[in-house]
């Protein structure tokens, strides 16, 4: 037993929670800023794949990883605009739009890759990013390797998650974004533009999301495979409302959530040899429904989520 | 405003409309409902854009296409319906969509502007406050105060005391006549007369979209004479004929709740005969939603029994009452009497939907559901498209109608009505009133549940006064004056003898 926790608690172990952690933040962000708008976008599955997609064939044949994560975010951009043209401008039920969407990516993504690599047995890889010491930080003992020996991108993250929580609490831009979600009559006659508003939220909430998907590409893994996202759109959904759509909250659901994730993957390292490693898979998404369960109930999601907003009513 | 025209559809809502408002005074915009007020201050808003006629702002023609334009000409609307985010601070909700801000939020500039208007005009509110812990009179105040804090040389307030109980209407009059005399004009839109006398200091009346007059002085104006402009026919008074009281059809004895979100009832013994009205007077929250909903069945006592025409309610379910004989018209015409997203004419079949006509066998009959409904919207005037209209689209006058409607067509014993002519206009109050009369003329026994004491007066044979849940005087309709049910109604009880 000392030897298997041995083996689940050495220095790798925090790193492992950070590097999970990072698409994952970044998703559940950009979830939440979208949603915050009043704008759910289950298109987050498809998103994070198509955008994971794309990203690696453009860092590929760029050769630069840096292209990758913008033609990533872009992509996430477009198809988040997509949904926000149905959604916000004509709406169209999200929930039906977003399921949509997709589906609409999972299939473009399948065609385009299997287009442009048709041979399967020999998959291609692009050499993905590297950790980045933080010179200094990253020789602390234990906490060092584990927060100041991380990819850029998760410094990036890290460093996103106040920017966010400035932009959405003490800025105008943010507080209109706000009220977009909670009363968007109201933010109308206040002189808010709501659509241009929603529009802008859902978009960036994409490049966010599209961003999420490159990381699992190029910094965890260094291939694409269609099952790299496996997933982790509907657990940012859920970790959204874990997060009760506060990017502090979020960040800290998403690392919750990837501290179980991690300690699966070792429980499963570890061999413990009676239990099918199933069972270790399934963990995070017990946790998760778990939580969602004892959680979820005073958690209020922004009133005017799923309500479509027309100017002149009657 | 110069020749404003806006239509919607066939349906002319404003006719070549001129308004003009002064700084300084408060102009009363009055009319039926659908008279066509609430469009023109739309238009002049920015909600809607009219098909003609133009905007001139200090003399110069604005444009104005949307609310944030409206703002910039400075011209503040406080909505029917509140417009804030209840989940967002009173300093976040001031603070939303204004124009030319930096990067962040300005706060410490935000305080100091809030401060000189509660310095100016009296009206104050603590900044860091959730709005949804507000007061409704305070949630109001906040709609005030945003529109100063915006810059407002002219404010729009529309029907402004509709959800206010009355010590906040003082309190917003005085705060009115404080914006009016700093020289801000004030467009005060509303269908109680009475309220329009004492606060405006002009009146301009719209009928059927078009200016059909304007008084200079509202004060010294009749309220017949206001009313009359306003209907374009001669208003006749409310008068009850002597009618014979029969056996007392709605009993309550000793009646006692508990559990009930509000004030629960205390011992309350109150019986109504046929060919009489009572009315139930009482400030907001003491008790009368669990008496309207003990007697319809929605809500069990303790203690203590409810008979209808002699027999004893044993089970407390709306089909019992109803079996029973008793109909009822809620409070809430939408929430628990209608349902908004069916036809009328399937909200008029609910209640009995296993009965004839509307069930044959077991299934439905549409035939007898859409002739009951065609037959009633006839006979009561219900303005609709027709029975198969989204009840959600009818207006509230049309929607009390439909109420009525479909509870008289089955010959209730006993009626119990809550807020019966809340938001109606003076056509369909009267209307109503009538409809009430008729059931008393006929020998039935109505209960009125009103915050409007004029109204109640006017109608009932006796009024009852409710007060944290006890029934604390009843008072026949010739000894009951304004003053004696407001000490009533307040909880002074020995003075009020």
């Amino acid at each position: 037993m000392n030897a298997v926790l041995e083996q689940i608690f050495q220095v790798g172990f925090l790193a492992a929670i950070v590097r999970i952690a990072t698409p994952l933040t970044l998703a559940t962000l950009g979830e939440m800023i979208s949603e915050r708008s009043g704008v759910l976008n289950l298109g987050i599955e498809g998103i994070m794949l198509i955008s994971a997609m794309t990203g690696f064939m453009g860092a590929y044949y760029s050769g630069d990883l840096w292209v990758g994560i913008v033609v990533a975010a872009l992509t996430g951009a477009v198809f988040a605009a997509l949904h926000a043209t149905l959604t916000v401008l004509l709406g169209v039920s999200q929930h039906v739009c977003g399921i949509g969407i997709t589906l609409l990516c999972t299939g473009l993504a399948y065609f385009f890759f299997r287009l442009s690599f048709t041979d399967s047995s020999h998959p291609a890889t692009v050499q993905s990013f590297e950790t980045i010491p933080i010179p200094g930080l990253a020789s602390i003992p234990v906490l060092g390797p584990a927060l100041f020996n991380q990819f850029a991108l998760t410094y990036l993250t890290a460093l996103l998650v106040p920017v966010m929580a400035y932009a959405l609490y003490r800025t105008p831009w943010g507080l209109n974004l706000r009220m977009a979600g909670e009363n968007p009559r109201a933010a109308d006659a206040a002189g808010v533009n709501v659509m241009a508003t929603r529009f802008l939220a859902v978009t960036l909430g994409g490049a966010l999301m599209g961003i999420a998907g490159a990381f699992l590409t190029m910094a965890q893994f260094n291939t694409f495979t269609f099952g790299v996202i496996s997933g982790r759109g509907w657990i940012a959904i859920a970790l959204v409302v874990f997060g009760r759509w506060d990017p502090w909250r979020c960040a800290g659901a998403a690392l919750l959530f990837a501290c179980v994730d991690a300690l699966q993957l070792r429980l499963q390292a570890a061999g413990v040899s009676h239990i099918p490693y199933e069972a270790f898979l399934a963990l995070p998404f017990v946790f998760t429904i778990v939580a969602m369960a004892f959680m979820s109930r005073d958690a209020a999601a922004p009133p005017a989520l799923l309500r479509p907003f027309r100017k002149e009513e009657r | 405003m110069v020749g404003i025209t806006k239509r919607f559809g066939p349906l002319l809502a404003n006719d070549h409309v001129n308004l003009s408002i002064r700084p300084g005074e408060i102009v009363g915009l009055l009319g039926e409902n659908g008279a066509g007020k609430t469009t023109l201050m739309n238009i002049l808003f920015g909600t809607y854009a009219a098909d003609e006629g133009t905007i001139l702002v200090e003399g110069k023609p604005a444009r104005i296409h949307n609310s944030a334009e409206a703002l910039a000409a400075g011209i503040g609307m406080v909505h029917q319906h509140f417009l804030l985010a209840p989940r967002l601070t009173v300093m976040e909700n001031l603070l939303v969509g204004m124009p030319r801000q930096g990067l962040s939020l300005d706060i410490a500039g935000a305080r100091r502007k809030l401060d000189d208007i509660a310095r100016e005009f009296g009206l104050k509110l603590d900044p860091e406050q959730r709005v949804s812990s507000l007061s409704v009179g305070e949630q109001q105040r906040l709609e005030i105060i945003k529109a100063l804090f915006r810059g407002a040389r002219v404010l729009i307030l529309d029907e402004p005391t509709a959800v206010l109980a009355p010590p906040d209407v003082d309190g917003l009059f005085a705060a009115l006549r404080a914006i009016a005399a700093r020289s801000l004009g004030i467009v005060f839109i509303s269908h109680k007369l009475n309220e329009v006398r004492a606060i405006t200091s002009r009146c301009v009346i719209l009928r059927h979209g078009k200016v059909s007059g304007e008084i200079a002085d509202p004060g010294s104006a009749s309220t017949r004479e206001i009313a009359e402009l306003m209907c374009g026919q001669e208003i006749k008074p409310t008068i009850r004929p002597p009618v014979a009281k029969g056996a007392a059809l709605l009993v309550l004895d000793r009646v006692s709740t508990t559990g009930h979100p509000g004030t629960t009832l205390t011992d309350v013994s109150l019986a109504v005969c046929g060919g009489e009205i009572l009315g139930l007077a009482g400030v907001s929250g003491n008790g009368q939603k669990a008496l309207a909903d003990v007697v319809s069945g929605m809500l069990k006592p303790v203690s203590g029994t409810v008979s209808i025409d002699g027999d004893e309610v044993r089970d407390f379910t709306p089909a019992e009452v109803q079996r029973l004989g008793l109909g009822r018209v809620p409070e809430d015409r939408l929430a628990s009497g209608l349902v908004s997203s069916m036809t009328l004419a399937e909200s008029m079949a609910l209640p009995r939907i296993a009965q004839a006509p509307f069930s044959h066998r077991d299934l439905l009959s549409r035939r007898g559901i859409a002739d009951f409904a065609q037959k009633q919207i006839r006979e009561f005037d219900i303005r609709c498209s027709g029975p198969n209209a989204r009840t959600g689209t009818l207006s509230g006058g049309n929607l009390q109608k439909a109420l009525l409607a479909r509870e008289l067509a089955f010959d209730p014993k006993a009626v119990i009505v809550a807020q019966p002519t809340r938001g109606l206009d003076i056509a369909a109050t009267r209307f109503v009133h009538e409809k009430f009369l008729a059931l008393r003329a006929a020998g039935r026994a109505v209960m009125v549940i009103s915050e409007d004491l004029d109204e109640l007066l006017a109608l009932s044979d006796r009024i009852a006064v409710i007060y944290e849940g006890r029934i604390v005087g009843v008072l026949a309709a010739e000894e009951a004056t304004v003053s004696r049910i407001g000490l009533l109604m307040n909880g002074a009880f020995g003075k009020a003898a």
